[in-house]
């Protein structure tokens, strides 16, 4: 590509220059956006970390911002994701076997496919007046933990079935032929040697959507969570409420005092969601190493 | 494997009618995602159906007022409307962009290394509740407008529309990263092979290759955008307002949904109708959103190889 090839090269120093320009644009976007999250990161960092102590975490909320605490929101997120856990994680986890081991060719196994694929796609907010209408009224389960956390489950469900799904899949074929030469049935077969493979990856799925759970804020406040509770659930059946739900409150407040407890509260959901994340980074790491098909 | 199965186990009923069980359990629990959409769909419509009988359905999807709660009432629901456009139109307007700029950038100019550390923040962009954006509209990026346009109201739609778009940002770059990984590399060498610039490999064949994913990713985004809850009622407002000033106070959809569930209404009521015939519209214009997405990704792919 030399100079004395005119004709070929005409342009080339202006396309060069477009080049350069596009890829300093593409660079620059990407680092500024990623500049953009450190800087709001920071700036709730800062705001909230000297409200940040440990009578934050023992307190229950209060109309004295200096007093407000987060124990109520604490104690009914981790009633939440018990209850989610238990009900979605059985769910979710036979729902992918039965979709990838059994139902994999019929119509039917495809229409649940499509249909989990829309589920997906629905915005949380309509999930809560699902649960509004069916958990809190029809059931008469009223505000309870127990109706958020179906719904939370109904909501979260979608995300495990796919998750656990990629990891039945990921099993090679050969494991399964391996027991049905045996003599294994299908079950035997699923049971002793396909899901114990793929447990680390359903377990890496099943956090990241907890962690997703945690802060869902939208469908609780429909089906009534409160903003102000002052004891602790002691049963499915009391009222609560939960660490986003508390956020909310706090920042919707016209005081600027609440919107730094607002801030505390948004560090101790950000650590918990960080500690969620690396425990799922952990597990599939491991077990990486672990297993080598 | 059903025949060789039957035959291996024919001695033995109880286990052939263990396994059949067992299948038809696991079908029952994959019934249940069936049975919520359902669920979904009864319960608006059946809402809904009691709600338009006391409100026309045309005044309702055309009326230019809403006003649910105050004599004397109106239930236009254009205002909600215009109100979840405008802040989809304004985070789509920096999301989209942006999105396919980091995917490119990612997937065509950066070192792994620089890889090993984008993927990661992205995902952690992705994870952030969307209440946490919310507060960083609302005490951040609104006060920073304030200072620019003095005439910008506490709740905006321009505030909520930046963190919405920040928000969706994650979504398009890595759904777009995977559309373009998918397109085979001997296309790419061709064009260098010919003298392109990489510019020109982007514009001329990476893109149009994986157009179909680019705009799959686009209308999930979008409709990620008009479902969106906290982020918007915390910072774009409680008034519905129909105007296409960013810098007022306006409601969307959502925030109205949520406006009414904060206060006590007594269930059965028009008011209480309301969130329903509100919630319906969000569902149906998102599912059609998603599955013309899902179309457009398995119908209108490339497929190469």
């Amino acid at each position: 590509m030399t100079g004395d090839n005119s004709g070929f090269s005409s342009g080339l120093k202006r396309r060069r220059k477009i080049e350069n320009i596009f890829r300093i644009i593409s660079l620059t976007i990407t680092w500024v956006s990623v500049i953009i999250l450190l800087v709001l990161l920071t700036h709730v960092t800062l705001q909230g970390f000297q409200r940040l102590n440990l009578g934050f975490l023992q307190n229950f909320p209060s109309r004295f911002p200096d007093k407000a605490g987060l124990k109520s929101a604490l104690y009914g997120s981790i009633w939440l994701i018990s209850l989610i856990f238990l009900i979605s994680v059985p769910l979710g986890t036979a729902s992918a076997i039965y979709l990838e081991e059994y139902g994999k060719k019929g119509i039917l196994g495809k229409f649940i496919e499509i249909n989990i694929a829309n589920l997906a796609g629905v915005p949380s907010i309509v999930y809560g007046i699902l649960g509004l209408a069916i958990f809190v009224r029809f059931m008469g389960l009223g505000r309870s933990v127990l109706a958020g956390s179906l719904t939370m489950s109904l909501l979260i469900l979608p995300v495990i079935i796919m998750a656990a799904r990629e990891a039945l899949r990921a099993v090679p074929q050969s494991v399964r032929h391996g027991a049905y030469a045996l003599g294994a049935t299908r079950w035997q077969t699923i049971i002793h040697h396909v899901l114990p493979a793929s447990t680390p990856g359903i377990l890496t799925g099943v956090i990241l959507a907890m962690s997703r759970a945690i802060g869902e804020t939208a469908p609780l406040i429909m089906i009534g969570a409160l903003t102000y509770v002052a004891f602790i659930p002691e049963g499915p059946m009391d009222s609560f409420t939960a660490l986003p739900i508390q956020i909310f409150n706090w920042a919707s407040r016209p005081q600027a005092e609440f919107q730094t407890v607002a801030a505390a509260g948004i560090i101790v959901l950000l650590g918990v969601l960080l500690l969620m994340n690396a425990a799922a980074v952990i597990i599939r790491n491991y077990f990486q190493r672990k297993y080598k098909w | 494997m059903g025949m060789t199965e039957r035959s291996i186990i024919a001695g033995s009923k109880r286990v052939y009618l263990k396994e059949k069980a067992i299948a038809g359990f696991l079908l029952l629990c994959a019934m249940v995602s069936v049975v919520t959409t359902a669920g979904i769909v009864i319960v608006l419509l059946y809402e809904s159906v009691g709600f338009f009988k006391e409100v026309s359905i045309i005044k309702f999807l055309f009326g230019t007022r809403w006003e649910p709660l105050l004599e004397p009432r109106s239930f236009g629901v254009l205002p909600l409307l215009s109100g979840t456009l405008m802040i989809v139109v304004g985070s789509a307007l920096i999301a989209l962009p942006i999105g396919v700029l980091t995917a490119v950038y990612l997937s065509q100019y950066a070192e792994d290394r620089t890889r090993t550390i984008l993927k990661p923040v992205l995902e952690i962009l992705a994870g952030i509740p969307t209440v946490v954006y919310g507060y960083f509209a609302l005490t951040f990026i609104s006060p920073l407008l304030r200072q620019v346009f003095p005439s910008t109201h506490v709740f905006n739609a321009l505030s909520a529309s930046i963190v919405v778009g920040i928000m969706i940002l994650p979504m398009v770059a890595s759904l777009c990263d995977d559309a373009i990984r998918a397109v085979p590399n001997t296309l790419k060498q061709g064009g260098y092979a010919l003298g392109a610039t990489p510019f020109e490999v982007i514009t001329q064949v990476i893109i149009p290759g994986a157009f179909s994913g680019i705009m799959a990713s686009f209308i999930l985004a979008v409709s990620r955008a008009f479902g969106e809850t906290m982020a918007v009622t915390l910072a774009a407002g409680a008034t519905p307002n129909l105007t296409i000033n960013p810098l007022e106070s306006i409601q969307t959809m959502t925030a109205y949904i949520v406006q009414v569930s904060l206060g006590d209404t007594p269930a059965g009521g028009t008011e209480y109708q309301t969130i329903f015939a509100v919630g319906a519209l969000l569902f149906f214009v998102t599912l059609l959103m998603n599955i013309i997405a899902n179309r457009v990704m398995h119908h209108f792919r490339e497929v190469y190889e």
